[in-house]
């Protein structure tokens, strides 16, 4: 982006898309378990995840951007994760919040899917149990750093 | 179809025999707070019936405790009810020290401590639960003020123990290292900070019409469906049952402690409000006696090195110390065999743990009494004849946690 002389902003369309596409990363309201619980925790006055764009927690999956898996997936709720994930509209980005999430954690067991990326993709993983606030926060600003690199987003994901 | 029908519903079925329909709500839903599917027959607005399908959050917890050391089971166990981890770990250590025939040797000062922790936690579970009830109905700033509170509980825990949520400081045999410098000063700031909170919530809620409209007779239990049911904590004492765990079978020394048991008689969820307000109230209370205890400095473990490890300044020294702690951290440490039951008053009702040993360093059986699941399943009897808008109510009411229910 650059600003001409006169009183114009000459940018690539592209580019114009994605800074707004990386600015409004509306979470979808799926809590799962501990990690959910500090997934509504950055909402509040202290993490104000406002800053971002993305405090608009939306309970259709039809207009969410992100899915953020907070917590233990267990065998029984596997499908249905993958089934809203299905039912979200594309471009759509994934946060696998906390060791259960990600890894299984704590939970090596019968129960418990050994990590959602055997699910559905997983663009960026944050570590803990549960994590802080800030390491979601963290995790949605890196989501944001790839929409405006050039990952997936933009107008050519809508084409 | 007839009311409170053997046969399951399940969702798959759309049936319109006569004038209702099978709906499925959840397990994806902003208000069943959590993985709560609920199949519901209904004849327009009307709930005619309601059947509560859990398991979606079913983590194995308490076969995952199996192949754990005493000690270690406490971190899963922690997970179970994630609004209130020091009440699950409270319960099991108490159980395992029961076990070990300790329970009478443990110094006075964990016990305070112990109290401190329980109490804060229920002050933060109810503070999670009411946030979230009042953004069911609408009304979303109560969600600021409760979370803020609550963050200060959080900075207490995560002093102490080193983790926000799950801080894992209870220890069986007393707490992992006393409390650090600096924590009763913000204990001091919470407790002076906390009536001021409190009258902003009930400002904000007790009168306010709208709430009291979506609240008042609505989800109705009666003492006797309550009980019936299994119903215990605050859903129960709405309805006009003083039964406390704290004061029926007291632990950590809650018959030294001042506090009212509050009861309400009407049942509804407007009760289960009053009831849950008065009892973050009581739990100030509680807390300010419990600070004055914390001045006398004491020992926070016990003096035993079969169960707990020796401190760290003797292992350099002593051959003996140096020993016993590495058979701790290496193999754990054997309970000697038998059964036991132990319940606490969690936030949410009596939470009781069965653990059965066989002699070994693991426990052979975790059996978990979950508060939550037993709530939960009133659910049948109070919602059928409500609207659809007021299960929303009725689930926000009960205040379960799924990671409690389906373990």
């Amino acid at each position: 982006m650059e600003v001409g002389p006169g009183k114009f902003l000459l940018a690539r369309v592209d580019d114009v898309a994605r800074w707004a596409q990386s600015s409004s990363v509306w979470p979808l309201t799926m809590g799962l378990a501990c990690c959910a619980i500090e997934m509504m925790s950055v909402t509040d006055p202290q993490f104000d995840i406002a800053r971002l764009g993305s405090e608009v927690f939306r309970s259709s999956p039809r207009q969410a951007d992100l899915m953020i898996v907070s917590g233990r997936v267990a065998q029984k709720m596997a499908p249905i994760i993958k089934r809203i994930y299905d039912q979200m509209a594309e471009p759509k980005w994934v946060i696998s919040m906390g060791a259960c999430a990600s890894s299984g954690g704590v939970f090596d067991n019968y129960a418990i899917v050994q990590g959602v990326d055997t699910v559905i993709p997983v663009d960026v993983y944050v570590p803990g149990c549960p994590p802080t606030p800030d390491g979601l926060l963290h995790g949605i600003t890196l989501i944001q750093q790839q929409i405006r690199e050039g990952g997936r987003g933009g107008i050519l994901a809508r084409a | 179809m007839s009311s409170l029908s053997t046969t399951p519903l399940t969702p798959e079925i759309v049936s319109r025999e006569g004038n209702t329909m099978v709906l499925s709500m959840g397990p994806q839903h902003p208000s069943t707070h959590g993985v709560l599917q609920l199949v519901l027959e209904i004849e327009g607005e009307n709930v005619v019936n309601v059947d509560p399908e859990i398991g979606y959050l079913h983590t194995g917890i308490e076969k995952s405790a199996e192949n754990l050391f005493w000690s270690q089971a406490q971190t899963v166990i922690e997970r179970m009810d994630y609004l209130a981890p020091e009440s699950n770990s409270l319960c099991y250590v108490l159980a395992a020290e029961k076990l070990l025939g300790i329970a009478d040797r443990i110094p006075s000062r964990a016990q305070a401590i112990r109290v401190l922790f329980a109490e804060l936690t229920r002050i933060a579970s109810h503070c999670v639960w009411l946030g979230t009830h009042c953004i069911d109905l609408g009304a979303l700033s109560v969600f600021f003020y409760t979370f803020d509170l609550r963050e200060n509980i959080l900075d207490l825990q995560e002093e102490a123990g080193g983790a926000r949520m799950h801080p894992n400081y209870l220890r069986i045999g007393g707490c992992n290292g006393d409390l650090p410098e600096g924590f009763l000063a913000k204990l001091d700031a919470l407790i002076e900070k906390f009536p001021g909170r409190m009258a902003d919530l009930r400002g904000l809620l007790q009168a306010n019409p709208i709430f009291q409209d979506r609240t008042i007779g609505i989800a109705n239990l009666c003492a006797n469906d309550a009980v019936a049911w299994n119903v215990t904590g605050p859903s129960l004492r709405a309805s006009g049952v003083a039964y406390d765990v704290r004061r029926a079978f007291p632990y950590c020394g809650y018959e030294s402690y001042e506090f009212d048991v509050p009861t309400r008689t009407e049942g509804d969820a407007y009760a289960r409000f009053l009831v849950r307000l008065e009892e973050m109230e009581q739990a100030h209370r509680i807390l300010q006696q419990v600070r004055k205890r914390l001045d006398e400095p004491g020992p926070v473990m016990i003096d035993d090195t079969k169960v707990a490890a020796p401190p760290k300044e003797t292992i350099a020294l002593s051959m003996e110390a140096l020993i016993h702690h590495f058979k701790i951290v290496s193999e754990g440490f054997r309970v000697p065999p038998g059964d036991v039951y132990q319940s606490v008053e969690s936030p949410r009702g009596e939470l009781g743990f069965y653990l059965v040993s066989d002699g070994g360093n693991r426990p052979y059986r975790v059996r978990t009494r979950p508060p939550s699941l037993y709530n939960l399943q009133a659910i049948k009897a109070i919602a059928r004849g409500n609207l659809i808008a007021d299960l929303v109510v009725t689930i926000g009411s009960l205040d379960p946690v799924f990671g409690e229910v389906d373990r």
